[in-house]
C-alpha cells in the first residue's frame, strides 16, 4: 500500500513549536512559495544526508574529501533554502524545526534524492541527473522576480555549477572506462531513470509562481538538460535508456507531494534521532 | 634539551659516525630543514615513514568514528561542522601521505601496509562513539591530545613533514575549539545532555592519555628520534602537559575527570595523575580494542569495493592516452 499524500496528513501543524513571532504578512503566492522553497531545500538536504553516509567509505581518499565537500555545499544550501520557507511560512519555524521535526509526508525532496547510495556508481550517476537538474533549476532561479530567491540562487549555482562539472568527468569517465566500470555505469542508469521525469512535472504550485513570473515551469528546464545528459552520455559511450515509465508523474505520487518511497522514512529516523529522543533540548 | 639527549645517547658518539652522517647531524642540530632530493641516513628516512604513515591512517581512520554521527547530528549547523571536519581530517591524510611519498615509499603501498595489518593508527579511534557527547570530547581530548603533539612537530628536521603540519595544526586548534564548544552546550543543557558529556569524559579520558604512547622508561627508540627531531619531546612530558592543560577545562564544564588520584602538585608545578592501564593499551594495539575489526574492515571493504571504480578511471586514462598518440 502507498503512503498517503501529504494532504491527508493530518496535523502537521502540531509538529511545529508554537509560534512566538507573529505571522508574516500574507503574501501573494505564499503556499506556491513556500512549497517551491520546500522541494529545493528538501532536495538539499536529503542529497546531503545521503552523500555524507559515504564519509570514511569512498573508494578513493579525493573522493572522500569531494563528497563531504559536496555534501557540505548541499547542507549549507538547505540552511538558507528551509530559512526562507520557515520565514515565508509565517508560523515561526526555523530551518532546523523544518529538518528535523517533520515527518516523511511533509518533505518535499524528489524521490531520485532519496535513493541509497548503493555502489559508487549509483552514487554518481544519481548526482550527475541531479545536477545537470540543479544547475538548470538555479540557473533560472538567479533570474528570479524575487529578490530572496535570486540571491540564494546566485550562491548555490557557482557550487552546482562545479557539482555538475565533477559528476559528468566521472560519469565519462567510468562509462567510457574498464568493461566493469562501463557496466556498472550503464546498470545505474538503468536503475535511475525512471526517477527521472518528476523533476519536470509541473503541478498547481508550479504554474501559479509560473504566472506570477517568480519561476519558470519545471517542463521548461528539459530540453537544456535533455540536452546535457544526451551529450554526456554519448561521450561516455553509455545508451541512452530512451522512453520507460517514470516514477512519481502521477496526480498522486511523487516526493514533490509528499508520497515517498520507502527509503526516506529511514533516512529521517537516522537524521532525526536526536531531536525525536530529547524534544526541546538545545544542541 | 636536545643537546643533553644527544649526549646521553650512549653509545653513538660522534666521532663513529661517517663525514656524512656527522654533516648530516650537524644540520639539525642548526636546525636546518631536510628536504626531499638530499642525503639521509636509511634509518632517518624509514624512522619517518613510518611515523608519517602511522599520523596519516590515522586521520583517514579517524574520519569513521566521527562519520558514526553526521548522520544523526542534531541541528543542520551542526552537521556542517562535522562534516567539514571529517572533512579537514581526509586532507589532512592527503597531506601527510604526500609527504611520505617524498620519501619513497607510494599512498598504495601504505594503505596496503594498513589493510594487511603491518602498519598501524592511533589507538584512540579504536574506541566508539556512542552518544553526541562524544563529538565533543574526540574534538576536546582526542584533537587536543593531537595538537600537543603536532604543535612541536611544526619545527620537526624533515621539510615537507614540518609544513604539512603548521597547516593541521591550524586545523586542528579549530577542531578542538568545536568539540569543546560542543561540550558547554552539553554541560549547559539538559540533565541528560549533562550527563551524556560526564560520559563521554569518562569514556575518552584514559584513552587519550594513551595517545601519547607508553611511559618514557618502556618507550623504545626516542632518543634516536629526538635526536633526529622528528619527535620533538618525550611521551612523557606531553601527558603532563595535556593534563595540565585539560583538567581546568572540565572544571569549567563542570565535569570530574574520572582519576580519584588526581591533583594539584605544587612542587611540579603540575597535576599529579594516575596512569592509564597500559595493559589495556597493548591489547588495542595488538588489534583487541573494542572497534578494532569494525574500523579496520571499513577501511579494507573501502578499498576493495572501490578498486573497480579506480581501475575503471586508469582504464579511461590510458584510452585517452592512446587516443591521443594515435591523433598525433
Amino acid at each position: 500500500m502507498p503512503s498517503l499524500p501529504d494532504v491527508m496528513t493530518p496535523a502537521l501543524e502540531t509538529l511545529a513549536p508554537a509560534g512566538q513571532p507573529a505571522p508574516a504578512p500574507q503574501e501573494a503566492n505564499r503556499d506556491a512559495l513556500v512549497e517551491w522553497l520546500l522541494r529545493t531545500g528538501d532536495n538539499a538536504l536529503i542529497l546531503g544526508q545521503r552523500l555524507s553516509e559515504w564519509c570514511g567509505h569512498a573508494p578513493a581518499l579525493e573522493e572522500d574529501i569531494a563528497l563531504a565537500n559536496q555534501a557540505l555545499d548541499l547542507i549549507g544550501q538547505c540552511q538558507l533554502w528551509l530559512g526562507l520557507a520557515g520565514a515565508v511560512e509565517g508560523r515561526g519555524r526555523t530551518a532546523d524545526d523544518l529538518a528535523f521535526l517533520r515527518d516523511a509526508g511533509a518533505f518535499r525532496n524528489l524521490l531520485l534524492v532519496e535513493r541509497p547510495n548503493r555502489d559508487f556508481g549509483h552514487t554518481l550517476m544519481r548526482q550527475f541527473l541531479f545536477d545537470a537538474f540543479h544547475l538548470e533549476l538555479l540557473e533560472a532561479a538567479r533570474a528570479s522576480s524575487d529578490p530572496r530567491i535570486a540571491e540564494i540562487a546566485a550562491k548555490a549555482w557557482k557550487e552546482a555549477a562545479y557539482h555538475l562539472e565533477r559528476s559528468a568527468d566521472l560519469v565519462v569517465r567510468l562509462g567510457d572506462g574498464s568493461a566493469e566500470s562501463h557496466d556498472r555505469m550503464q546498470a545505474a542508469l538503468a536503475a535511475l531513470w525512471s526517477f527521472t521525469g518528476e523533476m519536470f512535472t509541473d503541478d498547481d504550485h508550479d504554474r501559479a509562481l509560473a504566472d506570477a513570473g517568480v519561476m519558470p515551469l519545471p517542463s521548461s528546464l528539459r530540453p537544456a538538460w535533455d540536452r546535457t545528459v544526451a551529450q554526456v552520455l554519448d561521450e561516455a559511450t553509455l545508451t541512452h535508456p530512451g522512453e520507460v515509465w517514470q516514477q512519481g508523474i502521477t496526480d498522486m505520487g511523487g516526493g514533490k507531494r509528499g508520497v515517498h518511497s520507502e527509503h526516506l522514512g529511514h533516512l529521517l529516523a537516522q537524521m532525526q534521532f536526536l531531536q525525536r529522543a530529547y524534544p526541546g533540548a538545545r544542541w | 634539551m636536545y643537546a643533553q639527549l644527544v649526549t646521553t645517547e650512549g653509545g653513538t658518539p660522534r666521532e663513529g659516525m661517517s663525514d656524512q652522517e656527522r654533516a648530516f647531524q650537524e644540520r639539525i642540530d642548526r636546525n636546518e630543514k631536510i628536504e626531499p632530493k638530499e642525503w639521509m641516513p636509511e634509518g632517518y628516512r624509514k624512522t619517518l615513514i613510518r611515523q608519517i604513515g602511522q599520523h596519516a591512517h590515522s586521520e583517514i581512520v579517524g574520519q569513521l568514528p566521527e562519520g558514526n554521527w553526521i548522520g544523526r547530528a542534531p541541528t543542520l549547523e551542526r552537521k556542517a561542522i562535522l562534516l567539514a571536519k571529517v572533512q579537514d581530517e581526509a586532507g589532512h591524510g592527503l597531506y601527510l601521505y604526500s609527504a611520505a611519498e617524498t620519501l619513497g615509499v607510494s599512498r598504495d603501498e601504505l594503505l596496503e601496509a594498513l589493510h594487511s595489518g603491518k602498519m598501524k593508527y592511533s589507538s584512540i579511534f579504536n574506541y566508539p562513539t556512542l552518544t553526541w557527547a562524544d563529538m565533543g570530547a574526540v574534538g576536546w581530548l582526542v584533537d587536543g591530545a593531537a595538537i600537543m603533539n603536532q604543535v612541536p612537530l611544526q619545527r620537526t628536521s624533515y621539510g615537507p613533514y614540518a609544513r604539512a603540519m603548521i597547516r593541521i595544526c591550524k586545523e586542528e586548534s579549530f577542531h578542538q575549539r568545536q568539540g569543546y564548544d560542543i561540550m558547554m552546550k552539553m554541560c549547559a543543557g539538559t540533565p541528560e545532555q549533562k550527563a551524556m558529556a560526564q560520559d563521554a569524559l569518562n569514556r575518552f579520558w584514559y584513552p587519550s592519555l594513551m595517545m601519547f604512547g607508553p611511559s618514557d622508561k618502556d618507550s623504545v627508540h626516542s632518543e634516536q628520534s629526538m635526536a633526529w627531531k622528528i619527535k620533538m619531546n618525550t611521551n612523557d612530558e606531553l601527558r603532563q602537559r595535556f593534563v595540565d592543560q585539560t583538567v581546568p577545562q572540565a572544571e569549567y564544564l563542570g565535569l570530574t575527570v574520572p582519576d580519584p588520584d588526581l591533583r594539584w602538585n605544587e612542587d611540579k608545578g603540575g597535576y599529579d595523575f594516575s596512569e592509564p592501564d597500559w595493559s589495556e593499551f597493548y591489547a588495542v594495539i595488538a588489534g583487541n580494542g573494542p572497534c578494532n575489526a569494525e574500523r579496520l574492515g571499513a577501511r579494507v571493504k573501502a578499498w576493495e569495493d572501490g578498486a573497480w571504480f579506480r581501475d575503471g578511471l586508469m582504464a579511461h586514462a590510458d584510452k585517452a592516452r592512446a587516443r591521443r598518440v594515435a591523433a598525433e
